[in-house]
């Protein structure tokens, strides 16, 4: 079913414009970038499509999207764009967006993901794999995939017990986060 | 040669074969590395895609650091590489980021520390000659897929050491190891990266059409350069073949490659990390040295 979609609301692609540094307004739909993502077929949103719903100020729908999740951050888009559009850029600043909006998520892993990274880098300044994972599944409650590579993980030394760091490095980077958390309310 | 090394932590962790192929192999071409003191975490994808200030400021923090020690960075982790360069790109092109990074770090930084990554300091200022110069083991007869890859070479205006669709540098450097480079369609391809631990069916797809046209393309084994890429296409080469068998393709670091090539041993060099072992290419390249010592006895 197709849906009329009235064209009054430019705040929103504004608001990406700015947020991103990316001229979204001059896409001209000419599709290159969709063409070669590699995670398309996944999609429910193509990134063409992603940009169109922007500069129509369809700011739901975009942000309820799970092809902003989805996107591997690749960059082939933002290198192939004729109009220099960063399109990777764009979907870090829907995915921000997203959170900040409290946007429905479709599905949660990916952002559940970066932020059991980041949990991970706030408290030990780098990242402590195995406790990382761990978060992440008891978070998710996936609890069965992957679970057959932990054994061999640990045996060739892939993850270890203990988290790598050193405290004076870990406290440079906790009192980092706080204020690049400041930081990003101003924006 | 002398630079400020940012391991990263993939290369402390899942990737330590990485960082121990990375170290040997530069020792052996007399490439000095000294480690950034108390180096943290780049922030990598999840930075970039939650907090847009903490993507800057994590990397500018180690690149901080390394303009104290007055050297050059080096990096092997590609996704390190690409966020250094991101964060320096930004600080030198916009004055508010350079402003937030000194409000979060409490240190001006305006992107003065350059940030190299292990081929680019191998291709251009090592040079290829000098790598071909110092093989004493060539990789005679295997046939290797160079994957490059998203971030060593996307985007051009923040990396740019080689050729965005079509980069060349690891062909270059295999055929001076001795090898032969195969030509195949996807140096630059996407192996879905970060989504490994969230959605490791798309991972799946993608490694699956990497690793068939690597093997259609005739290849004896892959050379990465990217912990994720190396992950994807080895650890979860069982899960790509739930989307048609394949026969087990070893994906090899690059710095693996060409430090057998120096003549390291197998154990220096961290091969017994890898999911799919690395005796056929071991095999293939002892195979080769006994037909070319055959050749020179016959002469
Ligand atoms: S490649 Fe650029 S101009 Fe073309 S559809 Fe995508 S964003 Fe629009
Ligand atoms: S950066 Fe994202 S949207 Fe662009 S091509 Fe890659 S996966 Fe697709």
């Amino acid at each position: 079913m197709t849906k009329a979609v009235e064209w009054t609301n430019t705040a929103f692609l504004e608001e990406v414009e700015r947020r991103s540094g990316a001229p979204v307004g001059a896409c001209l739909q000419c599709h290159k970038c969709s063409t070669g993502c590699p995670i398309a077929p996944e999609m429910d949103l193509l990134s063409s499509q992603v940009m169109r719903m922007v500069q129509l100020g369809l700011d739901e729908e975009t942000l309820a999207s799970k092809a902003i999740w989805l996107c591997a951050s690749c960059e082939a888009c933002t290198t192939r764009c004729p109009m220099e559009i960063d399109i990777a850029g764009v979907m870090d600043t829907l995915r921000m967006l997203a959170v900040e909006r409290k946007a429905a998520a479709p599905d949660e892993r990916v952002r559940t993901f970066n932020d059991s990274f980041l949990k991970s880098v706030r408290r030990h300044g780098r990242v402590f794999e195995l406790g990382m994972m761990t978060a992440y599944k008891l978070r998710t409650r996936d609890f069965f995939s992957d679970v057959d590579k932990v054994p061999a993980m640990l045996a060739k030394r892939k993850l270890s017990f203990l988290p790598h760091h050193s405290s004076a490095a870990a406290k440079e980077v906790r009192e980092a986060f706080k204020r690049a958390d400041e930081e990003e309310k101003k924006r | 040669m002398k630079y400020a090394f940012f391991p990263g932590c993939s290369l402390e962790s899942t990737a330590w074969d990485f960082d121990k192929s990375t170290r040997a192999m530069c020792q052996a071409l007399d490439i000095e590395l000294t480690d950034i003191p108390d180096w943290t975490c780049c922030g990598s994808t999840p930075a970039h895609s939650s907090n847009a200030s903490l993507a800057t400021a994590l990397p500018a923090m180690n690149l901080q650091k390394a303009r104290e020690m007055g050297l050059e960075v080096m990096a092997a982790c590609a996704s390190c590489y690409a966020r250094l360069r991101t964060a320096n790109h930004k600080v030198k092109t916009d004055e508010q980021e350079r402003e937030r990074v000194k409000t979060i770090t409490g240190a001006a930084y305006a992107g003065e520390t350059p940030v190299r990554h292990v081929l680019d300091v191998l291709v251009n200022e090592y040079t290829v000659e000098r790598v071909r110069s110092r093989i004493s083991k060539p990789l005679s007869g295997l046939r290797v897929a160079s994957y490059y890859g998203c971030l060593l070479s996307r985007p051009p205006e923040v990396v740019a050491f080689d050729n965005p669709e079509h980069p060349t540098c690891m062909d270059e450097l295999i055929d001076a190891a001795g090898g032969e480079p195969v030509d195949w369609p996807y140096k630059t391809e996407c192996c879905g990266a970060s989504l490994s631990l969230s959605n490791a069916n798309i991972v799946g797809r993608l490694s699956h059409r990497l690793l068939a046209m690597a093997v259609e393309a005739g290849a004896d084994c892959i050379a990465v350069a990217c912990p994720l890429c190396q992950m994807n296409l080895d650890m979860r080469q069982a899960d790509a073949n739930a989307h048609g068998k394949l026969p087990p393709t070893p994906a090899l670091y690059i710095t693996q490659l060409l430090g057998l090539a120096l003549g390291l041993k197998p154990d220096d060099l961290g091969l017994n990390a890898l999911t799919i072992n690395a005796n056929a290419v071991l095999k293939k390249i002892s195979s080769g040295e006994r037909r070319s010592a055959q050749a020179g006895a016959a002469r």
